[in-house]
């Protein structure tokens, strides 16, 4: 087995009496693509935000490429290869298009990568062409479509040069043929060596998508391993389901 | 245009004008052009953060204060000439911002306002209660009135003042400043250190506003709290940029150079230097509901139409 990528060893998350994780272990290996499912509220987006670092888990540690990264700022994260999307599109919104990508290009690729400043732009115009907005480069990003943003929320997690990239529901509230879009660009990133985490509702693209998935319920993790099995779970289907 | 060139022109620009005016024989063209001159450095100053960063600042006159003061400080003690003075306003204005922006900027939005704001309370009272500052309470201090030297010296440094603000506009710091401004999580998750950025904003920020306040002992050849934290600069210091538009350094130099001779033909003219603070709300009301971006905002919006 390869040295793991991300290891999340035993952590616990509370606001106030409420606990939003407990004691989560989860583990993603170099290239990986593995799904995050759960019902609404079972502490999937708190998981990613204790990942990311911006919130903080009072217990239990988090390893990125070995490293405890738990005292890290999220720009420190970030800069180490560990990107994530927004489930609500975040864009700088008095920026262009290829503005917005400019930003995590000069502060978290450039880290890590040796980017010469004439070659940002040119860097940008490419992640823009992959994801298909490259003829938006100019537009202000405040104005995109749903899927646009959707779209350009993947392409500035992409243009930090991540080895790991969270995706917050990026697909949630679009149509088939826009997830078939999206699924596209995160299988091209898995040809880059980018492991993926997804997180999603829409379970035809986690299917498709996930060479292994693991289930939140209530703060624990219930379930973790092939799609086919999980899925199959009795446990898994009672939380989905009920009894 | 590079800073270097930018930096040339402006200077070049500053020393021309201080020389061609003073040939003007109006003394009064110096004391109400040095004003105006003020509000440059204010207003330039205040957009670093309140509107490259977006952090509203409601304490600008307790750092044009602290400028003051610091050089009132430094002549009653050493008897220390102008340029002391000023540089010694500069840093402990920037050293002030630097402390407000370790104990405020994990604030967001209105609370930071009101921080900033208290902040200014709190340094009035102190500076009220601090006799030695006061000593020439009212009474001319022997700073003698070179108006025409520190007319001079406000357009130097208003050069100086925008040329910090342009570079920083244009660097990768004032690409990062925006992205907070947008949306500081965001930028946080793209690789920004938020905090440390807006740390380092709110001390350029601050210094220059005390080093807008150096010269104001000079000025009126004494200084009593009520005027050197007068209402009218932490008011004109947020209206001018957001009049003349905040994303760009040109914003606020148009913004004060409209506003501030405004209120000075009103005072002139019409000797109704009361009605300054209202003629500021009004066209503060005015400009936030026809054109909320300023004059800037509007002059580009005119650009993208035209290019179409």
């Amino acid at each position: 087995m390869a040295a793991a990528l991300l290891e999340v060893e035993g952590v616990t998350k509370r606001f106030g009496g409420f606990t939003a994780l407990e004691s989560v272990d989860f583990v993603v290996r170099p290239g990986e693509r593995v799904g995050l499912i759960g019902p609404n509220g079972s502490g999937k987006s708190t998981l990613v935000n204790c990942i990311a670092g911006t919130l903080k888990n009072e217990e239990g540690s988090i390893r990125f490429e070995g490293q405890d990264i738990c005292g890290h700022a999220a720009h420190r994260r970030i800069r180490m290869g560990l990107a994530r999307s927004f489930q609500i599109p975040k864009p700088f919104a008095s920026m262009s298009v290829l503005d917005n990508l400019r930003v995590p290009l000069l502060y978290a690729a450039r880290r890590h990568e040796k980017l010469a400043a004439g070659r940002i732009v040119e860097e940008a115009m490419r992640i823009l062409e992959e994801v298909g907005l490259a003829g938006r480069a100019h537009a202000m990003s405040g104005g995109l479509t749903q899927v646009d943003m959707r779209k350009l929320e993947l392409a500035r997690a992409m243009a930090a040069k991540p080895k790991l990239l969270i995706s917050d529901e990026a697909m949630a509230g679009l149509s088939a043929s826009e997830v078939d879009d999206v699924l596209a660009l995160l299988f091209g990133l898995k040809d880059q060596g980018v492991a993926v985490i997804m997180i999603e509702h829409v379970m035809r693209a986690v299917m498709k998508f996930s060479e292994r998935i693991a289930v939140l319920v209530a703060g624990r993790k219930i379930a973790d391993g092939d799609p086919q099995v999980v899925v199959g779970n009795a446990d898994v289907i009672k939380a989905y389901l009920g009894e | 245009m590079s800073n270097k060139v930018f930096a040339a022109v402006a200077f070049a620009v500053a020393l021309a004008l201080a020389a061609v005016t003073q040939l003007i024989p109006n003394d009064y063209f110096f004391t109400a052009a040095y004003t105006v001159l003020l509000f440059v450095i204010l207003a330039t100053a205040w957009n670093i953060l309140g509107g490259y960063t977006g952090y509203v600042n409601f304490g600008s006159a307790a750092f044009f204060a602290i400028g003051a003061y610091t050089t009132v400080f430094f002549y009653n003690a050493f008897k220390a000439p102008l340029l002391v003075g000023i540089i010694a306003g500069t840093l402990v204005a920037g050293l002030a911002g630097l402390g407000l922006g370790y104990l405020t900027l994990r604030l967001r939005g209105v609370f930071f306002a009101i921080a900033s704001l208290a902040l200014a309370v709190v340094l009035y009272i102190f500076v009220v209660n601090w006799d030695y500052v006061l000593q020439p309470r009212e009474i001319p201090f022997g700073l003698p009135r070179y108006i025409h030297l520190i007319y001079a010296v406000q357009l130097v440094m208003a050069a100086i003042a925008l040329v910090v603000a342009r570079a920083i506009e244009h660097s990768t710091l004032g690409r990062g400043l925006a992205a907070i401004r947008d949306d500081e999580l965001a930028a946080e998750c793209s690789g920004v250190p938020t905090l440390r950025l807006k740390i380092f904003s709110t001390m350029v920020s601050c210094a220059l506003m005390g080093m807008a306040g150096t010269t104001f002992p000079y000025y009126l050849s004494y200084i009593e709290p009520s005027s050197a934290f007068s209402l009218s600069y932490a008011v004109n210091s947020i209206a001018m940029p957001l009049i003349g538009g905040t994303m760009s350094w040109i914003g606020p130099l148009i913004g004060a150079i409209l506003l501030g001779s405004v209120q000075q033909l009103v005072q002139v003219m019409f000797s109704l230097g009361a009605w300054n603070l209202l003629i500021v709300g009004v066209l503060l009301v005015l400009f936030v509901t026809l054109a909320p971006n300023g004059i800037m905002g509007w002059v580009d919006a005119w650009r993208r139409r035209k290019g179409r």
